[in-house]
């Protein structure tokens, strides 16, 4: 009985802060307006960069996977850390890297000058080249985790059978794990809106989250708003349908936790060949971020550690809350539970901030709850990336291990203490690293609500920039990297210590 | 446990819980960029809180939009940083109350006599270039037919403030013609951004040649790093005017205070702390007070501007021109 509570409350939360806020949007927007071409055409283009950024990073993530589940190296650990480093970038930090590197300045530039050459980063290929850099360790993390769920026991099984390690094992784990990784990415890629503006070279390259951003705040055009967010809501309703059509069921069954030995692991240039070029691609504009970020550092004012330290709290507090709600909705399951995992990435995190400030105005000063509900935001708009983990992870469990524990009545807190959290922490410190270092980024909620004494680390970066300190924003933007990733490996390591990951 | 659960809620609540609605508080909504501490919003409180004797606040983030979700049970005394280009939006909330001020100390180059606004400071679009690089360009013309390896970063219009000012400054300048100078523009565009600051670091990293912003963005350059090499083209065809407002809020329920903040928005005092701050032209101090950086910067002879009725008409068609050559 315990799982029911939690579960009813964290789903609650969720529909409150996704379709609730729309809904509140909505009621207070006037007459709605149709779409026009020009909105047309930016469902287009925000669907086709979606699919392709999507099946893209897929794609290059299962061979980079692939590696790093078959070779133990010195410093393993901390580079899969690292590499996920480019998914917690908040995206102007991002950007100022990968112009760097691929800019018109940028490094691949200078070496292809040495031969004449150049080329341009601007585009749709310019859109793609910035999702997959964002999205490609989200991909590999996903299906490394499939990849380490495969029970020791079934290698030793394919070996004595002298069979097909792939055919057999990896390639139906992939048909299980990699549509989902893929529906996670397309949903984030759909609401993607000043990296696309900005590497896609200007009004071609316009989605629908823009067209919110200008609704809200520029035209003041609720109805409008909310109706976009209607579109980005179905486009994901649309996707989750397809993916779960797509799905098959896990057949892998329970092992016993040995340490997986391999007897297939010919060819490791391939391998460490692989996790070179996706460190290269990865680590590159993150080393320029900070390079960068250095001389900015000694220009940083006071005031920055109060807005990182006020950061830090609501990244733990998100991350907490998100382990949670997680926790609890995995462990109720079902149809339901699918959905309220996927809505979040669908959602506009402007329409979620406008629709929060109606909901609270009426009741206390938005200022004086900045800070919670930007806490309550960020737990949501993370969560569908811990519950993914989470999920199958208890799903395992309670096929591996519900009869037996059926049969000697181990329910409830027991159950909870001694089977479920043990098996799960390694997702569970995942998904809370992930929350807290998304959380850390974010700059969405808070605009609405912030008032003098609120100032957040990415606001203050935000605002450095705004008064022309362009190097102190860079330094704040190494301080604002370094934190993310700090609090992700704090969480991340507290989930697997002991662990071999 | 739960102590340390007060603690934490504590801090959150403790930041903000002496900033309530006391009658000798003044609230203040204004743009980010005014309340952080290297904008002009601090030094300006200071002063006015020794002369008021009350407590000013500023609530940061989206003027606009969030004064219109409040409607009329906003917290807001007064609002400042809004531009004329979505004035009229905020006029027809009716939100917005006569400032009574006496405007005779203006000293901006074009004619002003609004009932409900009040300008603070000004400047004009322009284009900034590195002068160590680029010869410049003395006309819009010149611009458009610039090679096309010039690479020029601008805002997008219909997430920024600059941006929308740029689409009418080519209404104005080409009229009819606007799409085709769009067209004729849109090859040496490396990039358009969602706001001014994206665009301006590309500039200073060396990313773009050129960038849109103000006419008054060297005077940074000039004054707090001593680099003369940031310059604004000046054409002939005339550069859009950029002025910054504030206004009195109709449901105020400190309107004595309200009416003394805005009268002091055109006293010296408040204007000279504008330029080193805020980075643009006081809106009325004489030439021969302003700082040294700002004295020498030059100036457009001809200012180009709609008033908030033209520039609401006008603004969907050159956001679609631009949209429209941009997309070809």
């Amino acid at each position: 009985m315990i799982r029911a509570l939690p579960g009813v409350l964290s789903a609650a939360l969720v529909l409150l802060l996704t379709l609730g806020t729309l809904a509140a949007v909505f009621l207070r927007a006037d007459v709605g307006s149709g779409l026009s071409a020009a909105d047309w055409a930016a469902i287009r283009f925000t669907v086709s960069q979606a699919v392709i950024s999507a099946l893209l990073s897929v794609l290059f993530a299962v061979p980079v996977a692939r590696a790093l589940a078959r070779r133990q190296f010195r410093g393993r650990g901390a580079l899969i850390t690292l590499l996920g480093a480019p998914f917690l970038l908040p995206v102007i930090v991002a950007v100022i890297g990968l112009l760097a590197v691929f800019g018109r300045n940028g490094i691949v530039n200078d070496v292809l000058g040495l031969f004449g050459w150049n080329v341009s980063i601007y585009g749709f290929h310019g859109v793609v080249l910035a999702h997959v850099f964002f999205n490609l360790p989200l991909a590999t993390r996903l299906i490394l985790q499939g990849w380490l769920a495969i029970p020791a026991e079934r290698f030793r099984l394919a070996a004595t059978l002298n069979a097909s390690v792939w055919r057999m094992l990896e390639w139906p784990m992939l048909r299980l794990v990699a549509p989902g990784a893929f529906l996670v990415i397309f949903l984030i890629c759909l609401t993607s809106f000043a990296v696309a503006l900005t590497l896609g070279g200007g009004p071609r390259a316009t989605t629908v989250e823009l067209a919110i951003y200008q609704a809200l705040r520029f035209d003041f055009d609720l109805g409008r708003a909310a109706l976009l967010s209607c579109i980005q809501f179905g486009l994901c309703v649309v996707a989750a349908l397809v993916v779960w059509r797509m799905s098959i069921v896990d057949a892998m069954g329970a092992g016993l936790d040995r340490v997986v030995q391999r007897w297939d692991l010919n060819r490791p240039i391939w391998d460490y060949g692989m996790i070179a070029c996706a460190a290269l691609f990865l680590l590159l504009p993150l080393g320029m971020v900070v390079l960068q970020g250095l001389p900015g550092l000694f220009e940083l004012p006071q005031s920055i550690w109060a807005a990182a330290l006020r950061s830090i709290l609501v990244a733990v507090g998100s991350a907490f809350l998100c382990a949670g709600m997680s926790l609890a909705l995995a462990l109720r399951g079902g149809a339901l539970v699918a959905v309220i995992g996927v809505l979040p990435l669908a959602a506009s995190g402007l329409v979620v901030g406008t629709g929060a400030f109606l909901i609270v105005f009426p009741f206390v000063r938005p200022a004086d709850v900045a800070l919670i509900v930007t806490m309550l935001a960020n737990a949501t708009l993370a969560l569908p990336f811990a519950l993914r983990a989470i999920a199958s992870a208890v799903a395992d469990v309670q096929a591996d291990f519900g009869r037996l524990a059926q049969s000697l009545r181990l329910t409830g807190w027991a159950w909870l203490r001694i089977v479920v959290l043990p098996r799960v922490r390694r997702p569970l410190g995942f998904g809370a690293g992930l929350a807290a270092a998304l959380s850390m980024g974010d700059l969405g909620v808070i605009t609405l609500f912030a008032g003098q004494a609120q100032e957040t680390l990415p606001l203050a970066m935000y605002r450095l920039m705004g008064a022309y300190r362009m190097d102190a924003a860079a330094g704040a933007a190494l301080v604002l990297v370094g934190l993310s990733l700090a609090l992700f490996w704090i969480f991340d390591r507290g989930g697997r210590a002991n662990v071999d990951m | 446990m739960n102590k340390h659960l007060l603690a934490v809620a504590g801090l959150f609540l403790a930041s903000t819980a002496f900033a309530d609605g006391h009658a000798n508080t003044l609230t203040v909504y204004a743009p980010d960029y005014f309340g952080s501490e290297w904008g002009p919003g601090p030094s300006i409180e200071a002063a006015f809180e020794a002369e008021c004797g009350c407590d000013l606040v500023y609530q940061t983030g989206d003027v606009l939009p969030r004064l219109l979700l409040e409607g009329q049970n906003t917290e807001a005394d007064v609002v400042i940083g809004l531009n004329t280009d979505v004035t009229k939006k905020a006029r027809e909330s009716e939100l917005l109350g006569d400032h009574g001020v006496d405007m005779s100390a203006l000293t901006l180059p074009i004619d002003w006599t609004d009932e409900t606004f009040v300008p603070f400071n000004y400047s004009h679009v322009a284009f900034i270039y590195d002068n160590t690089k680029l010869d410049g360009f003395d006309s819009f013309e010149a611009l458009l037919d610039a090679p096309d390896d010039v690479r020029i970063v601008i805002q997008d219009p219909r997430t920024s403030i600059s941006g929308l000012a740029l689409v009418l400054w080519v209404n104005a300048v080409y009229g009819d013609a606007a799409e085709e100078a769009w067209a004729r523009l849109a090859p040496k565009i490396l990039t358009v951004t969602q706001g001014w600051s994206e665009a301006y670091g590309l500039f200073t990293d060396g990313e773009a040649d050129v960038v849109l912003s103000f006419s008054t963005s060297p005077a940074y350059h000039i004054i707090a790093e001593e680099d003369l090499t940031k310059s604004a083209a000046i054409f002939d065809e005339g550069h859009y005017f950029f002025v910054e407002l504030a206004a009195k809020v109709a449901t105020t329920d400190n309107a004595d205070l309200a009416d003394q903040f805005m009268a002091f928005i055109l006293t010296p005092e408040f204007q000279s702390l504008i330029p080193t701050t805020n980075w643009s032209f006081p809106a009325a101090l004489p030439q021969d007070q302003w700082p040294e950086g700002f004295q020498t910067l030059p100036q457009p002879e001809k200012v180009l501007f709609y008033s908030e009725d033209e520039a609401a008409a006008l603004r969907d068609d050159a956001i679609e021109a631009w949209r429209a050559a941009m997309s070809r």
